[in-house]
């Protein structure tokens, strides 16, 4: 069968490109880490990918605000082709970094607006938190996600968070009704049941308990919690998980490598 | 010599010995008159005055920071114990200690000690896994929050430059602070208030640990007023290396290439200005200033060339700058270094401040000609400057240009073997210990003593602290540093577990990194507060699963001033009480680092801070999957005391609070704890302990309250069946901190099993976990029962630091 090609970008700072990379290989998928120095050198290499992956960290030290930096370069030099990527439907994921990435630079909620249009603020705590949150997966699509990455999840899960920059702002009302109406929202911070949670299972004030979002076609991914640091049992602090060795991270990248499939 | 250099020539050949002095200190030299005169001599010899380049370079090679000369050069010991008297003189106390034991112990799997930056020992048939922990105290006091960033981010470039470079997998992190809660009227003038520092610190370590993408994953916080104005940071990384990397040369003709960072103005003096006492006057442009993305791009970019073969060694720059760098790697050679070609911040720099700046973020590599190309190359897709600024010669000089003419020109045998050995007098008398009155308590005052201890200080959560840390990033902390059954609660780990399954693919092993850390009984006996900080570090180890056999331990000395008999006389007693637990553990000393001279003025009065011994141990789990954590885990299973409890009050958290008079300094049975440890080991391997905690501040009913409200369980613990030595009141047998302590909870199925395993050592089945949520602790005998809510003790553990 065919090898599923994965492109990890990463740049000064990146710093979850290695378990990124290893939560793709763990699904099957080849897995490239490759810095975008040499992505600008040759501009239509991400065309040789099936699924394009924006990693956790620090790019650019966070300077000006997170993700920033790194979105206008990617915008400047590769917006074009980011673009087509994503709306060829092709499979593109952005954790905590990536997901500031890919807010900042437009790519969502909307890549063919392309244009930002939402922000991940300071936390209400005003500090960097490093802590496992419950996650509610929002499933209103015939009782399933509308995300090609959360298909076959439970209703609620857990993740670690980790972050200093991760409250979820839209730019209006409206935004967040369509984000609502389209099925755009993937993951609330919930309670163990689902239910409301507050601080710290809340942990950042985002609105309406956002965690993680997608493009109303469901293929370009963004969440602020970490999929890639719970793909075994042994990484949760309780050693949950299915199949006695799994953690739910790892239906995370199976969902896209099997999409591409 | 000719100088057309902006070198200027220091005048030293006709000076005096007072005015020796005078110049050392009005320079920074931190060199002392011998010193001073040993240069003097040299200088005489070659029949000129040194140039500016010249003299600092010996005071940086010379510094107690670079050549920790108080513990290499003699001393003269004096021990006094009951009239009884003993003397001996140490050559090298180091070498005749910590390291002699390392040496007699010539494990197989001690791959490079106290040789390089790191220690480095076996991980498995490829790796080696390398750890250091350094200290960054007078930066810290000055400027708190860069003085710890760039702590973190020393210590990171010693795993770096470790053999041919290590790739970082977990930074550790401990303190010492004044009390936080201090009036600012109390602050001595000049100096920050402790919560500022503190508060300073942690951001410090935050936002270079996490910006590095390591996981800031074990450490300790420790709150005494003798730290007020000279805090202790400790700041420590761990990495994993191929075994063939482990080894650096360097020939004659290699390149000097600097990667990373600009060579400013900060630091400048940082390692000759930690032998002088903090005042309020402490010039704060010693201190470096940090950028950790530059540091990421080195790691990323310094790890392909590695694993490409472009160069024969690298260093990083640290204390000293590139005085000590370059100094070390071309020692045996020679080298001849172009100082304006040293990419600079900024023009205005001398010479010499090039010479001995410690900017950050700065390697140096040794590279065949022949690799000349591909390595800029590489360093410059990676958007890192990297510039050759000299090369390896065979002279066996040192030789500083700068605008073609010479700036410094001395043979590195005069540099590394000239200095005079000191010798010092070290003074002990040994007090004797007495046992305290019988501390009596009723059940109330048991119940506030409980909420008091786990609600002081140096017992509470850390979690605001450890929370802002990245502890998971790598994703591969798979005993993290808080526990819970649930997100809702919490407990503190003993010890971090690191998988490493990015680096080393397809492993099943781990690497355990722990501390031991207990100032207070410094206070009392330093022999014992060693020996307690080792155990105390092999037995968080243990508790989370560890096999003592596969341990190994650094050394952090932090001591005030050396040239005190008294207080160098505490610190050959810690370095003795070194020696026996090594060889009595068996547990060899990988690599250390001393901090002497922390001392600070106030108003003219001189104080050292209490001494303290940082221990932090390495270990390599066979199987990282037979860990365990200390949350209780399920109702009607047994709780096992495992240890001894003795009359050992002294320095105790308890003691404290409730100002007790006299009692014993926990003692270390290295026999009896041992054997635990190795039975605790066995009994995880066999699947029969469900969640394991170790007894230290605070006791046992500390340790089982915790147990308890991070596994959101009750508990019910029978005083009368802990097993204790001789007649202890309740309050002794609760609150006293023996060493070699464990609490365990074993299934109802699996106690037949685990009782065989430990019928050779002293434990007690003592209660079971409950479903009602109360933490209880009865004694028929005494009619004494304490009952709290499991809750509440969280909440009285958690509370007390929420900045």
């Amino acid at each position: 069968m065919k090898k599923v090609k994965t492109l990890i970008l990463r740049t000064a700072g990146t710093n979850c490109d290695y378990e990124t990379q290893a939560a793709f290989e763990l699904c099957g998928a080849t897995a490239e880490r490759a810095h975008i120095n040499s992505l600008i050198e040759n501009k239509n290499k991400i065309f040789e990918y099936d699924i394009l992956a924006f990693p956790g960290g620090f790019s650019y030290g966070d300077d000006i605000a997170s993700g920033k930096i790194l979105a206008n370069e990617i915008k400047n030099k590769l917006g074009d082709r980011i673009k087509k990527f994503a709306l060829r439907g092709k499979p593109v994921i952005g954790v905590c970094n990536g997901f500031q990435v890919l807010l900042k630079m437009g790519l969502l909620p909307d890549p063919k607006l392309f244009e930002q249009i939402s922000t991940l603020y300071y936390n209400d705590s005003d500090k960097f938190e490093c802590r496992w949150a419950y996650l509610k997966t929002e499933k209103k699509v015939k009782n399933e996600s509308n995300c090609i990455w959360t298909k076959n999840l439970p209703d609620v899960i857990t993740l670690p968070v980790a972050h200093g920059e991760g409250k979820f702002i839209p730019i209006n009302a409206k935004l967040l009704e369509e984000l609502n109406r389209n099925n755009q929202i993937v993951f609330r911070y919930s309670t163990k049941d689902g239910g409301t949670p507050e601080y710290p299972l809340a942990p950042n004030g985002s609105v309406e308990q956002i965690a993680g979002i997608c493009n109303a076609q469901g293929n370009v991914f963004g969440l602020m919690p970490h999929p890639e640091r719970y793909v075994f049992a042994l990484q949760h602090p309780a050693r949950e998980g299915f199949d006695g060795e799994y953690g739910w991270g790892k239906i995370v990248f199976q969902n896209a490598v099997d999409f591409v499939k | 010599m000719k100088n057309k250099t902006n070198c200027k020539i220091v005048e030293i050949l006709n000076l005096s010995d007072k005015e020796l002095i005078e110049l050392s200190a009005k320079n920074v030299f931190s060199l002392s008159l011998d010193e001073m005169k040993a240069a003097q001599c040299y200088f005489k010899k070659l029949k000129r005055n040194p140039t500016d380049a010249e003299m600092e370079t010996i005071a940086q090679t010379w510094s107690e920071h670079c050549k920790h000369k108080t513990l290499t050069g003699i001393i003269e010991y004096r021990e006094e114990k009951c009239s009884k008297k003993i003397k001996r003189t140490y050559n090298n106390l180091l070498k005749e200690t910590v390291f002699k034991a390392a040496m007699e112990l010539n494990k197989k799997w001690c791959l490079s000690v106290f040789k390089d930056n790191a220690g480095v020992i076996e991980f498995d048939s490829k790796n080696g896994v390398a750890f250091k922990v350094e200290t960054h105290n007078h930066p810290s006091a000055l400027e708190p929050y860069g003085g710890s960033a760039t702590g973190v981010g020393g210590v990171i470039r010693d795993i770096l430059g470790v053999g041919l470079g290590a790739k970082p997998l977990a930074n550790t992190a401990a303190f010492c602070f004044g009390n936080p809660d201090t009036k600012p009227s109390q602050v001595p003038k000049g100096m920050h208030h402790p919560k500022r520092i503190a508060k300073g610190v942690v951001a410090g370590v935050r936002d270079y640990g996490n910006r590095m993408g390591i996981p800031t994953v074990n450490g300790a916080v420790y709150f005494d007023d003798g730290y007020m104005a000279n805090p202790l940071v400790y700041c420590g990384a761990m990495g994993i290396i191929p075994k063939d990397k482990i080894e650096k040369k360097v020939n004659s003709g290699d390149l000097i290439l600097i990667v990373g960072g600009r060579t400013g103005r900060d630091g400048i003096h940082g390692a000759t200005f930690s032998s002088i006492q903090l005042n309020q006057e402490s010039d704060v442009g010693s201190v470096q200033i940090g950028n950790p993305i530059v540091e990421k791009k080195v790691l990323d970019a310094m790890l392909k060339a590695r694993d490409l073969n472009l160069y024969g060694a690298v260093t990083d720059c640290g204390a000293g700058g590139l005085s000590s760098a370059i100094g070390e790697l071309g020692e045996k050679t020679g080298v001849i270094v172009y100082l304006d070609k040293v990419p600079l911040k900024y023009d205005g720099l001398c010479p010499w401040e090039i010479w001995v700046s410690e900017a950050q973020e700065r390697m140096v590599f040794a590279v065949p000609p022949k690799n000349k190309k591909k390595i800029v190359e590489l360093f410059k897709k990676e958007n890192v400057e990297a510039v050759f600024v000299g090369k390896f010669t065979k002279d066996k000089k040192l030789t500083l240009k700068y605008d073609g003419g010479v700036a410094a020109s001395m043979d590195m045998s005069f540099l590394h073997d000239g200095i005079p050995k000191p010798t010092r007098l070290a003074v002990c008398k040994i007090k004797e210990e007495k046992v305290q009155k019988p501390v009596k308590m009723n059940s109330a005052d048991l119940s506030k003593a409980l909420k008091a201890v786990l609600s002081d200080l140096n017992v509470c959560s850390k979690e605001w602290i450890v929370r802002q840390y990245d502890h998971e990033v790598q994703g591969q902390t798979i005993v993290k540093p808080l526990h819970g059954a649930n997100i809702e609660v919490s407990g503190p780990g003993d010890a971090a577990v690191i998988f490493p399954y990015t680096a080393a693919k397809g492993t099943k092993k781990g690497v355990v990194l722990s501390n031991g850390l207990n100032p207070q009984y410094g206070k009392i006996n330093t022999y014992k507060m060693a020996a307690s900080a080792i155990e105390e570090s092999l037995r968080n180890a243990a508790a989370v699963g560890a096999d003592v056999e596969k341990m190994s331990v650094l050394d952090n000395f932090c001591w005030g001033n050396p040239n005190k008999s008294e207080i160098l006389g505490s610190l050959v007693r810690a370095a003795n009480a070194c020696y026996d637990m090594s060889k009595a553990f068996e547990i060899p000393f990988i690599s250390g680092k001393d901090s002497l001279h922390n001392e600070y003025s106030i108003g003219g009065k001189k104080y050292s801070i209490p001494p303290a011994l940082l221990i932090s141990a390495m270990g390599i789990i066979e199987n990282a999957a037979n860990t365990v954590t200390m949350p209780l885990k399920n109702e009607g299973n047994k709780i096992f005391i495992l240890g001894v409890t003795r009359n050992e009050l002294g320095g105790s958290v308890l003691a404290k609070i409730k100002n007790i008079k006299n009692g014993i300094v926990p003692d270390v049975y290295p026999k009896e704890s041992k054997k635990i440890m190795k039975m605790i080991y066995k009994s995880i391997n066999n699947g029969l302990i469900e969640s394991c905690h170790d007894c230290s501040e605070g006791g046992l009913a500390v340790a089982v309250s915790e147990m308890a409200f991070a596994g959101d369980k009750g508990v019910k613990v029978d005083i009368d069946a802990i097993k204790t030595k001789g007649e202890l009141t309740v309050a002794e047998t609760l609150f006293s901190e023996s060493n070699g302590r464990f609490a365990v909870e074993v299934r109802s199925e699996n106690e037949s099993k685990f009782k065989e395993i430990f019928k050779s050592c002293v434990f007690a089945a003592v209660g079971c976990v409950t479903e009602d949520k109360n933490v209880i602790f009865e004694s028929v005998k005494n009619k004494i029962k304490v009952k709290e809510k499991s809750r509440n003790l969280l909440n009285a553990w958690r509370d007390t630091i929420n900045w």
